[in-house]
């Protein structure tokens, strides 16, 4: 547990960074700290490892006060992932991540060892360890900034930013990959982000920091939703955060309709016979959902020929059995049928479900809450 | 050319014995200067005011004229006018003079957030400095290095106006005996010089850092 007590920060200029933060970060969870610049997440955050002294409260990890540490002894036991990744440059992959492991006095071959574990831990291969940061992809330094912090197997970690350097797509994967990993290892983290999504993607808690470096809001992300403190976390969450909280409430059992799929190569007739309101659902050999096929509205002559993969319509996405009702009212929504299809843990398709059927289910959550 | 060679052949001895002095008189004071230079910029890397003073006044001792240097440092040190010491003493300076400057900058061109990383990494500052920093600032230190290597080159040979004994006394040779031969073979010493030094610097700066070269590739 990391408690930060009336913690504040003020720079010799006047500027004040932290202002009276008192929070208590739970073990073996995330905790998030969000906010515009300026709001002192940053200075929160260095201010657990001693980059930043706080000139007022303490800061406990455990029950041991942050200043009756030495820093250097202090950030061994912290992993740190800067933003950026932060990686040295001049160092291969392998003794990047073999720092901490080093300076703790390891032997460089038991280091270079942990250090290759670490390497498929965090999903890169081993024919990356030789390489240098500057021939690596964003994600993939990002992923080696996570091993390195890991290293040393320390207890917590900081996170400054962490995704916030690749391209949407690879943030979405590495914040899954992450999130997994943390199933698994499950350490005192504190994340920063400016990112509200990310925040409420991430966090088991997330602490909202306003400019001037005050505590605006601290709650579990579903709370943070449904009951912003003020009109200055509503305003920081933003719009579409009644759809957004959908994200926290599993859809439970959904009524899923009698869909009959459709196979490539079966004849275009047979997707109209099976289809229902002009769309037929196809899958591949193992079930798995692979798009919609038009057939409605079409003269016997214009449905000669076979179904193939060039008319497939991709729009829709997919939800799991056991997801969430966002997932499941994505689906539907996003499917060029109105149908949103559910598939199972293997990824095989289990039947479709109508916007309809989880909007009713939303109220009925609403109402047993 | 066989005029070159002859005169080569004739003066044999006298000519090795004025290379070796001017190879040392180049060398050695680059060294002193890098290692002088590498405390002091390193100073007005970390502490900010020290930075505009300090490049101040070792832009002006590199604007003094070479030729004053070797007159006055003699009685400054005590030494006598012909001594080579002199000489040594003023291209140390000059060498430092540039230096410090690279140095400097080359320290602080090392991106905030890897020192920040270093740093939350538990590396102490003088872990830091050695591990991190110094390493990734031979590129821009190592260029400072090749500008003040050609430059005590070019200044060595000036030393033979008040008579220090090295090659450049060739000039002052040709120029006496009104004999072109001397002449063009001091420019021959003195451009190869320049160039074997500017190549040994750049071959020693990529042997400190293949992390460049893996990038390149």
């Amino acid at each position: 547990m990391i408690r930060y007590e009336s913690v504040s920060k003020q720079y010799p200029d006047g500027t004040t960074a932290v202002h009276d933060l008192s929070l208590e970060a739970p073990s073996h969870q995330i905790t998030v700290l969000v906010g515009p610049s300026g709001s002192g997440k940053t200075t929160s955050l260095r201010m657990v490892n001693r980059m930043i002294d706080p000139t007022a409260g303490r800061i406990r990890i455990d029950d041991r006060e942050v200043s009756s540490v030495k820093p250097a002894e202090l950030r061994r036991g912290i992993g740190y992932v800067i933003q950026n990744g932060g990686l040295f440059p001049h160092r291969t992959v392998l003794d990047n991540i073999a720092t901490v492991p080093r300076l703790l006095g390891q032997t460089r071959r038991a280091a270079r060892r942990r250090a290759m574990e670490l390497l498929d831990r965090v999903g890169l291969s081993a024919e990356l360890a030789t390489r240098y940061p500057a021939q690596l992809s964003g994600g993939q330094q990002q992923r080696v900034g996570v091993a390195r912090a890991l290293a040393a197997d320390p207890p917590i970690m900081l996170m400054d930013e962490p995704f916030s350097a690749v391209d949407p797509v690879v943030r979405t994967q590495l914040q899954d990959e992450f999130l997994r990993l943390q199933r698994d290892l499950a350490r005192t983290i504190i994340v920063v982000t400016h990112d509200i999504d990310e925040a409420i993607k991430l966090g088991d808690h997330v602490a909202v920091m306003r400019v001037g470096g005050t505590l605006a809001q601290f709650a579990q992300p579903a709370e943070l939703l449904a009951r912003p403190a003020d009109a200055f976390v509503a305003g920081f969450v933003g719009r579409d955060r009644g759809y957004r909280a959908l994200g926290f409430t599993a859809a439970g059992e959904l009524p899923l309709a009698d869909e009959k799929p459709v196979r490539l190569g079966d004849a275009l007739m047979t997707a109209r016979d099976r289809g229902r309101d002009g769309w037929a659902l196809v899958v591949d050999d193992g079930d798995v959902p692979l798009g919609w096929v038009a057939v409605g509205g079409l003269p016997d002559s214009a449905l000669r020929g076979d179904v193939t993969i060039d008319l497939l319509n991709l729009g829709g996405t997919l939800a799991g059995v056991g997801g969430t009702l966002r997932e499941s009212l994505d689906a539907a929504l996003s499917s060029p049928s109105g149908r949103g299809v559910i598939v199972d843990l293997d990824g095989r398709f289990a039947g479709t479900v109508t916007a309809a059927q989880v909007l009713s289910r939303v109220e009925t959550a609403r109402e047993t809450r | 050319m066989s005029d070159l060679w002859q005169y080569l052949q004739a003066n044999q001895a006298q000519i090795e014995n004025w290379a070796g002095t001017t190879v040392w008189l180049i060398v050695l004071p680059l060294l002193i200067g890098l290692a002088l230079a590498l405390p002091t910029g390193w100073l007005a890397a970390r502490y900010r005011w020290v930075y505009p003073p300090l490049i101040g006044i070792t832009g002006v001792l590199y604007t003094i004229p070479s030729l004053v240097m070797f007159l006055v440092l003699p009685g400054i040190l005590g030494t006598r006018i012909l001594d080579p010491i002199n000489v040594a003493v003023a291209l140390a300076v000059y060498s430092y003079a540039l230096l410090v400057r690279s140095v400097a900058d080359a320290l602080r061109s090392v991106p905030a957030e890897v020192l920040a990383a270093a740093s939350a990494m538990g590396q102490t500052s003088t872990q830091r400095l050695l591990g991190v920093q110094l390493p990734l600032a031979v590129p821009v230190i190592a260029a400072g290095v090749r500008v003040a290597a050609v430059s005590n080159v070019s200044l060595v040979s000036v030393a033979s106006v008040i008579g220090v004994p090295q090659l450049g006394q060739l000039f002052t040779l040709g120029n006496n005996t009104e004999s072109l031969t001397p002449i063009v073979l001091g420019l021959i010493f003195f451009i190869a010089l320049a160039l074997f030094l500017d190549a040994l610097v750049l071959a020693a700066a990529r042997a400190l850092t293949p992390w460049r070269r893996a990038v390149a590739s």
